[in-house]
């Protein structure tokens, strides 16, 4: 019995297909809506998902999964010095962070400077003056273009080394290669060891190539020394200009007169301990990021000993904001395309409509024939109806083809990232059938319900 | 034995509000293996009797049996099936799928009968039949290229795929030339002399029906002649005709 349905149904399917070969041309063109249809399904979700991909992998890059701990603010008198002014994180904070936190990927401290940098005779003062660990480059997945990273033995001994971002690495060596030569930090002088890869603008236009980074020992230490003994952070750029200069006059020579013993003792320094200006942290994924920020804030709260009902003394930011807009953007777009593409599909399913019911008129007599041999109603239906299916699907292979085609196509010319949607393949086939069994099922169901006498005689 | 019965069968149409009765009692039967003509001049119900009797309509009252089974209270489908197993059709225009070789449409209606058969099977079968009617040299001509005889040679053929019983010719020489409509009607005569085969000609030809052993004849809905064999049928229907 098996035998015979499976029989059966491939000789309904060769007639399907004599049927259609019988008016190539039009089959044809009745099939190019759907071709064109499901083409524009394929190559838009292909498209699409790769632009998404290709967003997500942008923002990734850009930090998307990045979360930055700050200092909270100290007040003085009711005036606040603003976020990030106090000096409460400390390198033992960023251990216990990636010890204790498991969302967390990766750790790398900021401590930061500003100033001139020196090779020869060009000058320049670059954005970002960053002292970290190699763990820095993990974080912001970052790669070293030429030469090597600094080393955790670098960080342990402040080795005077330090990694080039292009652009200061072009406007202080113009073209030459800066591995292995000295430049000045700050009248410092370090080694250059690396040229960071180039990694552009970001989000809000700052380049992020004009930096210069270097073990944070050597930056706390060396560089801007004079900041761990002064208690006002905020003067920073002023304690920076009194660093340099006792680094020029190194005979102990102090802009400011020495504390008496009873000035020392009415205003007692803390005694200080290593601070750090930032944490950056790596979430596990960018979905970790809300796990990551409540451990850390927990952790944080614990090590800094605060109160239930007291604030943080510590800002955790991050960019999920940004990283929603934009995710949500793509979805969007490849929403409205697809919406596009799916009425494309509609027409073409009411194209196949059309021709399938001109064909059912042209085909009255065949009709009826067909029924005066025997065949019933339901064979007429299924025969029509298969058609319609075969058109469709035939238009849904082409259609995958030429969405496939074109996709390859935009990517080898215009170089847009696009990806195989496999899922995009299977609704474009289910789509397809479905086309065809919806269109096609008024004109079959038209064709079974002709009287064979009235078909025969049909002029 | 009788192979078909007819018995007081009427056929009445309904046009809007009026009843146009078409067939007023029509009884009448044809034993197997012979060769009628139905014969009438348009209009008298010649067409609406070879429907009812080629089980592509039903009669509104009256019984009719074919090979013994009760056809008249059949449902569509029924008889769908009554028609691809014991009737063949031979129409006037031919009626050939176009771009479709001679071959093909023979064993065309094999796919709504013998879903078992295979495809070598069903090709000797219709390449038989097709040397039978002396097409051997054309199985794979599309009827574009056969001339009419041709064609309704293959029309034939494809009447006889399902090895019906009954053969029906609806004016089977009405778009031929006078030549070609003996060779036609030879084949006709030739199937019932060697097969057995029982035919019915419609025709208005009295030159066709000539070829007939009986012909019936059927005016206003009414048969006049011709309704039951006699003993002698062949010397009788030639009598009767002028």
């Amino acid at each position: 019995m098996n035998l015979i349905q499976m029989k059966f149904h491939s000789r309904t399917l060769r007639t399907a297909f004599h049927a259609l070969r019988r008016n190539k041309m039009r089959s044809a063109l009745t099939t190019l809506g759907i071709v064109i249809g499901i083409a524009a399904v394929i190559a838009m979700m292909e498209i699409g998902n790769g632009s998404s991909k290709a967003i997500q992998r942008t923002i990734a890059s850009m930090g998307a999964d990045i979360l930055l701990v700050l200092p909270g603010a100290v007040a003085s008198g009711g005036v606040s010095f603003g976020g990030g002014s106090a000096m409460n994180l400390t390198p033992e904070d960023m251990e216990a962070i990636i010890r204790e936190c498991p969302a967390v990927r990766a750790v790398a401290p900021i401590v930061r400077a500003r100033g001139q940098v020196v090779y020869g005779n060009v000058n320049w003062v670059p954005a970002n003056i960053s002292g970290t660990t190699p763990s820095f480059l993990d974080v912001r997945d970052w790669d070293v273009g030429e030469g090597e990273p600094f080393t955790d033995h670098d960080v342990r001994t402040a080795g005077k080394v330090c990694l080039l971002g292009q652009t200061i690495a072009r406007e202080l060596f113009q073209g030459d290669s800066p591995v292995g030569k000295d430049i000045r930090v700050l009248n410092v002088t370090v080694k250059v060891v690396g040229v960071l890869a180039p990694k552009g603008a970001n989000m809000v236009g700052m380049d992020q190539d004009d930096i210069l980074i270097a073990p944070w020992t050597t930056i706390k230490r060396r560089v801007s020394r004079a900041s761990t003994n002064q208690n006002v952070a905020s003067a920073q750029s002023s304690t920076n200009q009194v660093n340099t200069l006792s680094a020029l006059y190194p005979g102990q020579v102090s802009l400011y007169p020495a504390q008496s013993p009873t000035q020392a003792a009415n205003t007692p320094l803390p005694v200080r301990f290593t601070n750090v200006d930032q944490i950056l942290v790596a979430a596990q994924s960018s979905t970790q990021i809300p796990a990551a920020i409540n451990q850390i804030t927990q952790l944080m709260r614990e090590r800094h000993r605060i109160h239930d009902g007291q604030t943080d003394d510590f800002n955790i930011r991050n960019m999920t904001e940004m990283t929603k807009a934009l995710a949500s953007t793509t979805i969007l777009m490849t929403r409205l395309l697809l919406c596009v593409a799916l009425i494309s599909l509609v027409v073409g399913g009411v194209g196949i409509m059309n021709i399938m019911l001109v064909s059912v008129t042209e085909r009255t007599r065949e009709i009826g024939l067909r029924m005066a041999v025997g065949a019933r109603g339901r064979d007429i239906l299924r025969q029509f109806l298969v058609e319609a299916v075969v058109l469709c699907m035939l238009g849904g292979t082409f259609g995958i083809l030429i969405g496939r085609g074109s996709s390859m196509l935009v990517r080898t010319v215009l170089h847009w990232p696009t990806e195989l949607s496999v899922g995009a393949i299977v609704a474009a086939v289910a789509v397809s059938v479905t086309v065809g069994v919806v269109f096609g099922y008024y004109p079959a169901w038209k064709a079974s319900r002709l009287d064979p006498i009235e078909a025969l005689r049909y002029e | 034995m009788e192979l078909i019965k007819l018995q007081d069968i009427y056929k009445t149409y309904h046009l809007g509000e009026v009843d146009v009765p078409v067939l007023k009692g029509v009884s009448l039967s044809v034993a197997q293996g012979e060769m009628v003509a139905l014969m009438g001049a348009s209009g008298s119900g010649k067409t609406t009797l070879m429907n009812i009797l080629g089980c592509l309509d039903h009669p509104t009252s009256g019984r009719y049996w074919l090979d013994g089974q009760e056809i008249s209270g059949l449902s569509t489908d029924q008889r769908a099936f009554v028609r691809s197993s014991k009737i063949g059709f031979v129409f006037q225009s031919f009626n050939l799928l176009s771009r479709t070789s001679a071959l093909e449409n023979v064993i065309m209606p094999l796919s709504y009968t013998q879903q078992g058969i295979s495809d070598r099977e069903a090709r000797e079968k219709g390449s038989d039949l097709l040397r039978l009617v002396g097409l051997g040299d054309r199985l794979d001509h599309e009827p574009s290229q056969l001339s009419g005889g041709q064609q309704q040679r293959v029309a034939i053929a494809r009447a006889l795929v399902n090895h019906p019983p009954l053969l029906f010719a609806d004016e089977p020489t009405g778009n031929l030339d006078s030549r070609t409509s003996e060779e036609i009607l030879q084949i006709f005569q030739k199937l019932n002399v060697e097969e057995g085969l029982t035919i019915i000609l419609v025709t208005h030809d009295s030159g066709v029906a000539h070829h007939a052993r009986r012909s019936i004849h059927i005016h206003d809905g009414m048969i006049q002649t011709g309704a039951f064999a006699a003993n002698d049928s062949s010397q009788k229907s030639k009598e009767v005709l002028p």
